[in-house]
């Protein structure tokens, strides 16, 4: 349904819902976190302001049990002492079987369901490898705009989507810890060009120390290697460091333009994944139907240089 | 769907609510486990945050008694009254009725097949689309039958 200037009823229902969100209602920033995640707002209509890089939404990534979701929960607390309200977007794959997901991130963060300065919000993948990255930024931008100082982006870093996931926020923590092999798959993946910071979790454990030492080594030889520090979501050691270390951290041109440069990709692959003829296009393609031979040549011209 | 389920209560058994978890997550459900010993308050706070759909609480202990109706009333308060609630665990046939009068839309006992559990969410979703009540502040007489 149309009203006045192309704007719809599910438009003006999304002001309201940012208008009571920025007062500080839980309900109405919890709705609309909804309607982002089912691709239901349009940021431009909204009149939503774009972030500013100002390093206020942290991506925090890095293979599954490696500890993120413990560390954040230290961090919220941490923060949430300093009197900061702090949000986090705890991002865990859908099954591809069944579409279904158990989004178990929360348990680890105690002040998920009692701190009144947190908000945590759990996302799906929903094996939708287009929009979600664009969704996260946008919901991680609706939580700073709703009195959030910091946001937090917890996604396992492993394939293209999810890399697109944390390159929506200003600075990338990639976590490791010493019981693994991780550094390997994390290289692999892209994500050490992403990474601002590196924190080896579970300095408590054995083994620890060395593991650092080996992550600088062998970044070392990649040119400018982001600061390598040691934690503990355990005994609390590190956690001070770790996040006066994230407000410190300079922007290092390298990681900002692997970030700049998926960002493109998946404002790019949102755009061509919701379009209304997309699966037209796609039959057209398998069918091999000039019409949408023409239609690839003529909008993806550029890309041949 | 969105569904969290939930521990009121002191027992430290949570096998049975994660076998739910996981069947509903088979089942193409968004699921939210919140952990063991979660009071009425924490619960309904996940709920709210969530944006979540249906909220199952599960009680070995005889917390029903007074959690249930205690979570119940906190997310009417909460302005979540669209939220449909059920329940599971050992839970006496003679304290049902009760359950239902706060709002409660289907309680499952030990021996209940998750394809049962699956249907009822099934149920529902239809519901929500054809504007039937089935929330825990909706009213309306509609109760799952249980083996129906
Ligand atoms: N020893 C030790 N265990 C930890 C530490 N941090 C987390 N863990 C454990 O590692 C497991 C995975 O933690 P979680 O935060 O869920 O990892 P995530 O999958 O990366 O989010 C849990 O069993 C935690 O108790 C730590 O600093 N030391
Ligand atoms: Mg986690």
């Amino acid at each position: 349904m149309e009203i006045g200037f192309g704007k719809t009823e599910r438009d003006r229902l999304n002001e309201e819902l940012l208008q009571k969100a920025m007062a500080g209602n839980r309900r109405a920033l919890a709705k609309l976190l909804s309607a982002v995640e089912e691709g239901d707002v349009n940021a431009e209509t909204l009149g939503l302001k774009n972030h500013l890089d100002d390093g206020t939404i942290i991506g925090v990534t890095g293979a599954p049990g490696v500890g993120k979701s413990c560390l954040i929960e230290k961090l919220l607390s941490h923060w949430s002492n300093q009197g900061l309200k702090v949000g986090v977007i705890a991002v865990d794959p859908s099954s591809p079987l069944s579409g279904g997901a158990l989004l178990g991130d929360r348990i680890r963060m105690e002040s998920a369901d009692s701190n009144p300065n947190v908000f945590v919000r759990s996302f799906a993948t929903r094996n939708q490898p287009g929009g979600l990255p664009v969704a996260v930024g946008l919901a991680s931008n609706l939580m700073r705009n709703s009195g959030y100082d910091i946001v937090l982006i917890e996604t396992v870093g492993a394939g293209q989507a999810e890399i697109r996931i944390v390159s929506f926020a200003d600075r990338v923590v990639l976590i490791e810890s010493p019981s693994r092999g991780d550094l390997i798959q994390a290289e692999k993946a892209g994500m050490m060009e992403l990474a601002d910071l590196i924190i080896v979790n579970k300095s408590d454990l054995e083994g620890a120390e060395r593991a650092a030492s080996e992550i600088q080594t062998a970044l070392e030889i990649s040119g400018k290697p982001p600061p390598v520090l040691l934690a503990s979501a355990k005994n609390g050691e590190g956690i001070e460091e770790f996040a006066s270390k994230l407000k410190s951290l300079p922007v290092k041109s390298g990681a900002e333009m692997a970030r700049a440069r998926e960002r493109l990709l998946a404002a790019w692959d949102s755009a061509l994944l919701s379009r209304d003829d997309i699966s037209d296009i796609i039959n057209g393609l398998i069918k091999e139907d000039s019409n949408a031979e023409d239609w690839v040549k003529e909008n993806l011209r550029w890309s041949n240089g | 769907m969105r569904i969290v389920i939930a521990k009121p209560g002191l027992d430290g058994h949570d096998r049975g609510a994660k076998v739910v978890a996981r069947a509903l997550r088979d089942g193409g459900h968004e699921v939210i486990y919140t952990g063991l010993r979660r009071t009425p308050e924490q619960i309904v706070r996940t709920v709210l945050d969530e944006d979540a759909d249906l909220l199952g609480l599960s009680s070995l202990s005889g917390a029903h008694a007074f959690l249930f109706p205690r979570v119940c009333q906190l997310l009417i308060e909460a302005d979540c009254q669209e939220v449909t609630v059920f329940g599971g665990g050992i839970i006496p046939m003679d304290e049902r009725s009760e359950l239902f009068d706060v709002g409660m839309r289907a309680i499952f006992g030990p021996g209940t097949k998750m394809e049962e559990m699956t249907d009822f969410v099934s149920e529902v979703e239809n519901r929500i689309h054809s504007g039937d009540p089935v929330g825990v502040g909706e009213g309306g007489d509609w109760v799952w039958q249980n083996g129906a």
